[in-house]
C-alpha cells in the first residue's frame, strides 16, 4: 500500500471512531503529536507530585497523613503508566525511559503552570486536590475518547483515581472553611493564590495550529475554552457556596452568550513559567528530579546488570 | 492469661503498644520522605504503598492504645514530646541515601516479622487480629527488602561499596530493636508475647546471616552495646527534628479540626 493510501485508511478509521493501536500504523505526525501530548501528561503527573510532597510530612491526623501519601502515589503511579505509553510511541523514534525523564531537567519536556507555583500552606495543598484535581479531570475527562486506545485506557483509570482525589482535596476544604477564623482565613489567601494559575491551567483562547491538529486527528476533542468554561460552570457555585469571595470581581456568567466572563489570566507571565521554568518553584523542583535521576544511576544500574529472580529472594 | 484489670497487665500492654506504635510511624514517614526522589519512578511508586502500610499498622496500635484509655490517636502523634517516643533509634535516623534506607527497612522488617510472629496467639485478642492481619502485608515488604538487598550486593562497584558502608553505620543501632525496656518478663509472663528477646535476636541473626551469604556481604560481627536507649525515651536530634516536622501545622492550632 503507498503512504497515501495508508494515510487515507487511518483518517478512515479515525473518522469511524476507531481506536488506535501501538503497533497499527501511523502517520509521523500523529505519533509525534502524541508524545507531545502524553509525555507532558505524564511529567506533569511526576512534577505534580512535589507540591504536595512538601506536605504530606506535615499532614495534620493520621488520616489525612494516609489519605495525601496515598494521593501523591497515585500521581507517580500516573506517570509510570504515561510514561509506559510515550515509552512505546517513542521506540521507533530511538528515545528511551532516560530520556524521557532527562528531559525534564534539560528543559525539553512542558509541565503544566500549577506545578511550578507555591504550595506554602495546609490550605494551599487542599486547593491543589480540590481544584487543582478538579481542574485535571474536567481536562482528562475530555480526553477519553481520543483515538489512540492505550492512551484512552490509561486515562480510564486515572480519572477513576483522581476522582478520589478530588473527594480528599474538597473534604480537606470544607474542613478549613467550617473551622476556625485562622483556618478560614488561610483558606481565602490560598483561593487568591490559585485563581489565575487555575484559568491559565486549561491554556490560551486561541487555538494554536497543534491544537489544531490534534483535533483532526481527535487526539483531543475540545478546545481549551470549553474545558474552562466547563470547570468554571462545575466550581463557581462550589465556591461561592463555601462563603469564599473568588479573587475577580468581573466574573459573571453571560447568559445572552451562555459563557463566563472572566478577568484573563497575565497570559504572558505563565507562558515565560511553562516554556521558560520561570515559576517561583521551577528551579528548585527541576533540580529534585534531577538529583533522584542522575544521581541515584547507580542504583538503576546495579538492578540492570544483576537481575535475580524475586522468587529466590525469600 | 488475659486480664485487662491487673493493672500490671494494662501497663506493659500500653508499653509494649507504644513501641511498636512508634516504630511504625516514624519508619512510615521516613519512608515518605522518598516521596518523588527514589531512583526510579517504579521504585517511587513501591515505597510510597509500603509507607501507608506502615502509617496504617502505627494507626491500628494508636486506636488500640486509645480504647486503653489513651491520649486520642492523633494527640499521640503530633502532639507528645520527643521523651515521650519509644521507638528503637534505628527508624528515627534520617534517610541518608537508597542503601541505608534499604537496608534499615530491611533490618527493621526482619524483626517485625518475629516480634508479629511471636504475638500471634497473644493473649489480648484484639492485638492478635490484628497482627495475623499485618504479618500478611510484611511478607511483601520484607520480599521487597530482601530482594533490593541481594541485588545491590551482588551488583559491586559503586552499589556494593555504599551497601557496605551502610550497614556499618546501621549496625550500632541493631541491638536497639530488640530492646524491651524492662517489661520483656512481664510481657512473657502475661502471654502477649512468645519469645524472649534474646530468642528473637537468634531467629533474626540467623536469618540476615543466610541473606548476606547470598549477597556476598560480609558479616560484621558482634553488636554494639546500646549507648541510648529509644524505648527508655532517648533519642537523637534527628527525632526533634523530625517531629517538629510532622507536628507543624496540627500544632499551629492542637483545638482545631483538620
Amino acid at each position: 500500500m503507498t503512504e497515501e493510501k495508508q494515510y487515507a485508511s487511518f483518517m478512515e478509521r479515525i473518522r469511524a471512531g476507531e481506536k488506535i493501536e501501538a503497533t497499527d500504523w501511523m502517520p509521523i505526525e500523529y505519533r509525534k503529536l502524541l508524545i507531545k501530548l502524553i509525555h507532558m501528561h505524564a511529567v506533569s503527573e511526576i512534577m505534580g507530585a512535589y507540591p504536595e510532597k512538601e506536605w504530606v510530612p506535615r499532614a495534620p491526623s493520621l488520616r489525612r497523613k494516609l489519605a495525601i501519601m496515598a494521593k501523591v502515589q497515585d500521581e507517580m503511579g500516573h506517570g509510570q503508566l504515561l510514561l509506559r505509553v510515550v515509552e512505546d510511541l517513542s521506540a521507533p523514534l530511538g528515545r528511551t525511559r532516560e530520556e524521557l525523564v532527562s528531559d525534564i531537567y534539560h528543559g525539553k519536556v512542558k509541565f503544566h503552570n500549577v506545578f511550578h507555583m507555591e504550595a506554602r500552606t495546609w490550605a494551599d495543598a487542599g486547593v491543589i486536590g480540590w481544584l487543582v484535581d478538579g481542574a485535571a479531570i474536567i481536562n482528562q475527562a475530555s480526553l477519553l475518547e481520543t483515538s489512540y486506545g492505550p492512551y484512552a485506557r490509561v486515562l480510564k483509570r486515572i480519572c477513576a483515581e483522581e476522582s478520589f482525589h478530588m473527594q480528599h482535596g474538597e473534604n480537606i476544604i470544607l474542613a478549613l472553611a467550617m473551622g476556625t477564623d485562622a483556618q478560614r482565613q488561610s483558606l481565602q489567601t490560598a483561593l487568591d493564590y490559585w485563581w489565575e494559575s487555575l484559568l491559565f491551567f486549561f491554556g490560551p483562547q486561541e487555538v494554536t495550529p497543534a491544537a489544531k491538529q490534534m483535533m483532526h486527528y481527535q487526539i483531543r476533542l475540545k478546545t481549551n475554552e470549553e474545558l474552562r468554561q466547563k470547570f468554571l460552570d462545575k466550581y463557581v457555585p462550589r465556591i461561592q457556596s463555601l462563603g469564599l469571595t473568588i479573587p475577580d470581581l468581573s466574573l459573571r456568567y453571560d447568559d445572552s452568550q451562555k459563557k463566563w466572563r472572566y478577568q484573563a489570566p497575565d497570559w504572558h507571565k505563565f507562558s515565560q513559567i511553562v516554556t521558560q521554568n520561570k515559576g517561583p518553584k521551577s528551579e528548585e523542583r527541576m533540580l529534585l528530579r534531577k538529583k533522584a535521576h542522575e544521581d541515584q544511576q547507580w542504583v538503576r544500574e546495579a538492578m540492570r546488570n544483576h537481575n535475580i529472580s524475586i522468587s529466590s529472594a525469600l | 492469661m488475659n486480664n485487662i484489670n491487673d493493672l500490671r497487665y494494662r501497663e506493659v500492654l500500653i508499653e509494649c503498644l507504644y513501641q511498636m506504635a512508634d516504630d511504625k510511624l516514624l519508619l512510615g514517614h521516613r519512608d515518605s520522605e522518598w516521596l518523588g526522589c527514589c531512583p526510579d519512578i517504579e521504585g517511587d511508586v513501591a515505597f510510597s504503598s509500603i509507607a501507608q502500610d506502615e502509617v496504617g499498622h502505627a494507626t491500628f496500635y494508636y486506636q488500640l492504645l486509645h480504647q486503653l484509655g489513651e491520649d486520642d490517636p492523633d494527640r499521640l502523634a503530633f502532639g507528645r514530646d520527643a521523651s515521650k517516643w519509644r521507638n528503637c533509634m534505628l527508624v528515627e535516623r534520617e534517610n541518608d541515601d537508597w542503601t541505608y534506607s534499604i537496608t534499615r527497612h530491611l533490618f527493621f522488617d526482619q524483626f517485625d516479622q518475629i516480634r508479629l510472629q511471636a504475638m500471634c496467639t497473644s493473649s489480648y485478642e484484639p492485638l492478635q487480629h490484628g497482627v495475623k492481619k499485618m504479618i500478611r502485608e510484611e511478607y511483601y515488604h520484607l520480599l521487597h527488602m530482601k530482594t533490593w538487598f541481594k541485588q545491590l550486593g551482588r551488583a559491586g562497584g559503586v552499589a556494593t561499596q555504599k551497601l557496605q558502608q551502610a550497614i556499618e553505620k546501621l549496625w550500632p543501632d541493631v541491638n536497639g530493636m530488640f530492646s524491651f525496656a524492662g517489661i520483656e518478663e512481664d510481657l512473657l509472663r502475661f502471654e502477649l508475647i512468645q519469645l524472649t528477646p534474646t530468642e528473637m535476636r537468634v531467629k533474626w541473626e540467623a536469618e540476615m546471616k543466610a541473606l548476606f551469604q547470598q549477597a556476598n556481604m560480609s558479616w560484621p560481627g558482634e553488636f554494639p552495646q546500646l549507648k541510648h536507649d529509644g524505648r527508655k525515651g532517648e533519642h537523637s536530634a534527628a527525632l526533634k527534628t523530625l517531629l517538629l516536622t510532622m507536628g507543624e501545622v496540627y500544632q499551629s492550632e492542637p483545638s482545631a479540626k483538620w
